[in-house]
């Protein structure tokens, strides 16, 4: 079973990378952007067929090792 | 006095520190992160360098290695833990202290000196030191100290901040902020502080004509304290 996750910066955190982005792209003529914040994509395949039972590992491995909790939002997207 | 320093794939400032630790007295053993338990130390370092190739984030590899659980196990028990750079970043990583080290402000890898002031000498690393102000080197690319308000506020309270950026007076003001940090922070303790996470090299500064002598004042008094 393959589950993807999205690890995103909170709201309140400075993200450089993501400004530069948005005054390159500015640059480039893509002018009616509010703001570029970038984050992380992971996609675990995982032996475990139970969609929720995989579910909580993965949610378990995000609190754990995937994202830190204060800088960082997790996001799980699909189960399949 | 006994110290180790923990080396990990991709460190790159522990033999530095084990000539520094040896310089001022200590017996230094170096310890490999998938060693399972570390030797009877007064003092474990974790050194600078870019530990698993910084992947993920800073420290964060590093953090979950087989030696770290004994080493947040003699944290907890009240042992003399100190962080430098990389082991900073691999030190809030655990969790020991509080916050993270995020990317520099304007994104550039920062390599020069700077002067440090240090907030708190109620402690058994900068107990006694004459110094007020020390000119250390800095070498990194996520040093930019964050908390949230909380922690801000928590931190301050139990007065854990160790040191922060400044002028070679002494002030704190963010003209002498390389990286971002918030309120100029540089270091911090754990609450008991014994526990200390900090960016700048103090085992890079113990040499008159190569460097400065900041660092051996630094060194000298910590071992002084220990004894």
């Amino acid at each position: 079973m393959k589950i993807s996750v999205v690890i995103t910066l909170k709201k309140d955190v400075l993200d450089p990378q993501g400004k530069v982005i948005h005054q390159a792209l500015d640059g480039m003529g893509f002018d009616d952007i509010n703001e570029v914040r970038q984050g992380k994509y992971f996609e675990i395949d995982t032996k475990e067929t139970d969609p929720k039972k995989a579910k909580d590992k993965v949610e378990e491995m995000c609190k754990k090792l995937l994202a830190n909790l204060v800088i960082e939002n997790y996001k799980i997207i699909d189960a399949q | 006095m006994k110290s180790a320093v923990i080396t990990f794939p991709g460190s790159n400032c522990d033999r530095d520190m084990d000539v520094a630790l040896k310089k001022f007295g200590f017996k230094n053993k170096m310890v490999w992160h998938q060693d399972v338990e570390l030797p009877k130390s007064d003092l474990v370092v974790l050194p600078g360098g870019f530990s698993y190739g910084d992947y993920l984030r800073c420290g964060s590899m590093a953090s979950k290695s087989k030696i770290m659980q004994s080493v947040i196990n003699f944290a907890n028990s009240g042992g003399m833990v100190m962080g430098i750079c990389n082991g900073f970043q691999i030190l809030v990583e655990t969790g020991l202290v509080p916050g993270v080290l995020l990317r520099n402000k304007y994104l550039e890898f920062i390599c020069k000196n700077v002067f440090v002031k240090i907030n708190n000498k109620d402690n058994a690393y900068f107990r006694k030191i004459s110094k007020n102000v020390l000119e250390l080197h800095i070498a990194h690319n996520e040093g930019n100290y964050f908390c949230t308000n909380d922690q801000l506020k928590e931190i301050e309270d139990n007065t854990q901040v160790a040191i922060n950026y400044c002028d070679p007076e002494g002030k704190i003001e963010e003209p002498f902020n390389p990286n971002g940090s918030i309120k100029n922070i540089a270091g911090i303790f754990n609450k008991e502080k014994n526990v200390l996470g900090m960016m700048p090299h103090p085992e890079r500064m113990i040499d008159h004509s190569l460097s400065g002598e900041d660092g051996s004042h630094f060194f000298n008094n910590l071992i002084n304290n220990l004894k």
